[in-house]
C-alpha cells in the first residue's frame, strides 16, 4: 500500500468487501397521515407522508430483525452458523439492558461462535454496524458478518413525528468482494457533536432541538458525508444510477439530492418514506433494499444515512452480476409494502402501546 | 419464575428446530430423541422449512393469563409440509379469514412477557397466511 492510499480519509479495508445476501422487513399496518391529522388537526390534511408501517402487537425490533436476517441468509446462501458477527442497530432495542442480537442470533441459528451487540447512533445504528462489519470481514477475522438497521420508531403523540414514525428495516451480510452481489467501494463517515435530537434514558419519546434539526444537523451532515466520498473516490453524482438518503420527510432528502447534483430519476427508486415512514436506523438500509431489488449489474450506487447527535456514513456501491440469480430468493421490497392493513388511531394507540393500563 | 424453562427449549421455539429419524427418515417436532414410527434413537437435528397448512383452529376472546396483550387471537393446529402436527398462533392475518387448509408460513414473534413489563419476553413461532415471495 502506497503513502498516499493510507493517509486517504475513506474507509477501505485491505480485503475488497460487499454484500453477499440482503434482507427487508415491513410489517403489515399502515397507519395514513390524515388518521394523525384527524385526532391533533381536526383535518385531514397536512401530513407529509400518505402512510407509515406499524409493527403490529407481537413484534419489534427482535422479531423484525430476525425475519430480515432470514431473507438475508437465503439471498447470501450461506447457513447462519458461518456469519462471525450479528450486530443489530436500533433506537428502539426491546430491552434497555440484554442484548437484542444475541436472541436474533439464536434464531438464526448463528450461535454459539458469534460477536453479537446492539448499536445505537439514533438513525445510522445500522449503517455504523456496517462499517464494523467491514472492518472484521475486510481485516480477515471473519468471513461472514450481519448487520441490520431496525426500529420501531417512536414519536410523541401528536409531535409533527408522529407522522412518520415508522416500523421496518433491513439486514445485510458482509463478505469477501469476489462472492458479492454489490461491491463496497469505500466509505465514508463524518462526525461531530450536534444537539439536534436526543431521547434520554427511561424516556419513551425522543425531544428535538428546534432550530439544530435542518442545516447544521441533516444537511451539514449529509452533503460533508457524501460529497468527501464523491471526491476522494474521483466520482461524481452522474457516475451513480442510484443514490439513496436518511429520509425523515419526502423533501430533506429531495433538498440533499439535489445540492449533491443528484436528479430525482435517481432517488425516486430508495425513496420509501412517503409509503411506510421515516423507520429510523432502517431508513437509508431499506432505501437500499428497494433498490437493489431492480439494479443491474455494473450499477453504482451511493447511499448516506443520517443519525441524530450527529453524523453520516456514506458508501460507494458497484452491483455484480450475482444480484440477477440471488434477489429472487426472498421477499421484494415492494412485496412487503404491497402486503398491507390499513388501521385506524385507535387501533395504532393499542399497537404501540400508548394506552396507559394502569 | 419459568426462566429456566424457557431457556431449554429456546431453539425448537424461536426457528421449529427438531429431529429427524436416521433409521426411518421421519421428521420429529418437538424434538424427543426417539422415533415415534420406529422407536429407534433420533437425535439429528432438522430444521422445518415452516411451511405448513391450517388443520384446525378456534379464536380466543377471554385469553389466559399473560396473553393480555394480545387478546383477542386464533390458535391453530399446523400440519407441516414434513409431516409433524404443531399448536401455534396465527398472526398477520389483516383481513383474511382462516380457513381449514390455508397455506401458512413459520414466522419468529414476541408469544408474551413473563409478567408485567418488568418481566423478560418470550420469543416464539407463530404462523402467517403464506404469499410474500420465496424464502
Ligand atoms: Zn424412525
Amino acid at each position: 500500500m502506497t503513502s498516499s492510499e493510507k493517509s486517504s480519509l475513506l474507509l477501505i479495508p485491505d480485503r475488497p468487501v460487499g454484500f453477499i445476501g440482503y434482507g427487508a422487513y415491513v410489517p403489515r399496518y399502515r397507519l395514513p397521515g390524515s388518521a394523525v391529522a384527524r385526532v391533533w388537526r381536526f383535518s385531514e390534511g397536512g401530513s407529509p407522508v400518505k402512510e407509515k408501517a406499524v409493527a403490529g402487537l407481537d413484534e419489534d425490533v427482535i422479531t423484525m430483525s430476525i425475519e430480515a436476517a432470514r431473507n438475508a441468509l437465503a439471498r447470501a446462501g450461506i447457513a447462519a452458523s458461518e456469519l462471525r458477527a450479528v450486530w443489530i442497530g436500533s433506537e428502539s432495542h426491546p430491552y434497555a439492558v440484554k442484548p437484542s442480537g444475541t436472541v436474533v442470533a439464536e434464531a438464526l441459528g448463528a450461535t454459539t461462535s458469534v460477536s453479537t451487540g446492539d448499536w445505537q447512533f439514533a438513525c445510522k445504528a445500522g449503517t455504523e454496524a456496517i462499517v464494523a462489519a467491514m472492518g472484521l470481514v475486510g481485516s480477515g477475522m471473519g468471513k461472514y458478518a450481519l448487520a441490520i438497521g431496525m426500529d420501531t420508531a417512536q414519536g410523541r403523540p401528536g409531535d409533527q413525528l408522529e407522522y412518520t414514525a415508522g416500523s421496518g428495516g433491513a439486514a445485510y451480510i458482509v463478505g469477501p468482494a469476489d462472492e458479492a452481489l454489490a461491491v463496497i467501494e469505500a466509505a465514508y463517515s463524518f462526525v461531530t457533536d450536534t444537539p439536534d435530537f436526543w431521547r434520554r434514558q427511561e424516556q419513551k419519546y425522543p425531544e428535538h432541538g428546534q432550530r439544530f434539526t435542518g442545516d447544521p444537523a441533516y444537511f451539514k451532515h449529509i452533503h460533508s458525508a457524501a460529497e468527501t466520498l464523491l471526491k476522494e473516490t474521483g466520482t461524481s453524482a452522474s457516475d451513480y444510477r442510484f443514490a439513496v438518503f436518511h429520509q425523515p420527510n419526502p423533501k430533506f432528502p429531495q433538498r440533499a439530492a439535489s445540492l449533491l447534483g443528484f436528479n430525482d430519476e435517481q432517488i425516486k427508486d430508495g425513496l420509501l418514506v412517503p409509503v411506510i415512514g421515516n423507520t429510523y436506523a432502517g431508513a437509508a438500509l431499506i432505501g437500499l433494499s428497494a433498490v437493489l431489488d431492480i439494479a443491474q449489474p455494473g450499477d453504482r450506487i451511493l447511499v448516506t444515512s443520517f443519525g441524530s447527535g450527529a453524523g453520516s456514513d456514506a458508501f460507494a456501491l458497484r452491483v455484480t452480476e450475482a444480484i440477477l440469480e440471488r434477489r429472487g430468493k426472498a421477499p421484494s421490497t415492494a412485496a412487503y409494502i404491497a402486503r398491507r392493513t390499513e388501521i385506524d388511531y385507535g387501533t395504532y394507540v393499542r399497537f404501540r402501546g400508548k394506552l396507559a393500563m394502569k | 419464575m419459568e426462566i429456566p424453562r424457557h431457556w431449554r427449549i429456546k431453539s425448537q421455539r424461536y426457528g421449529l428446530v427438531g429431529e429427524v429419524c436416521p433409521h426411518c427418515e421421519i421428521k420429529i417436532f418437538p424434538p424427543r430423541d426417539v422415533c415415534p414410527n420406529c422407536g429407534g434413537e433420533a437425535k439429528e437435528e432438522y430444521i422445518f422449512s415452516g411451511r405448513g397448512e391450517v388443520y384446525s383452529f378456534t379464536s380466543l376472546y377471554d385469553g389466559p393469563a399473560g396473553f393480555e396483550e394480545t387478546t383477542p387471537y386464533t390458535v391453530a393446529l399446523i400440519k407441516l409440509e414434513e409431516g409433524p402436527v404443531v399448536t401455534a398462533q396465527l398472526t398477520d392475518l389483516g383481513d383474511a379469514s382462516v380457513e381449514i387448509g390455508m397455506p401458512v408460513e413459520m414466522v419468529t414473534r414476541r408469544i408474551r412477557s413473563d409478567g408485567d413489563e418488568r418481566g423478560m419476553l418470550i420469543y416464539g413461532y407463530k404462523f402467517r397466511p403464506l404469499g410474500l415471495g420465496p424464502r
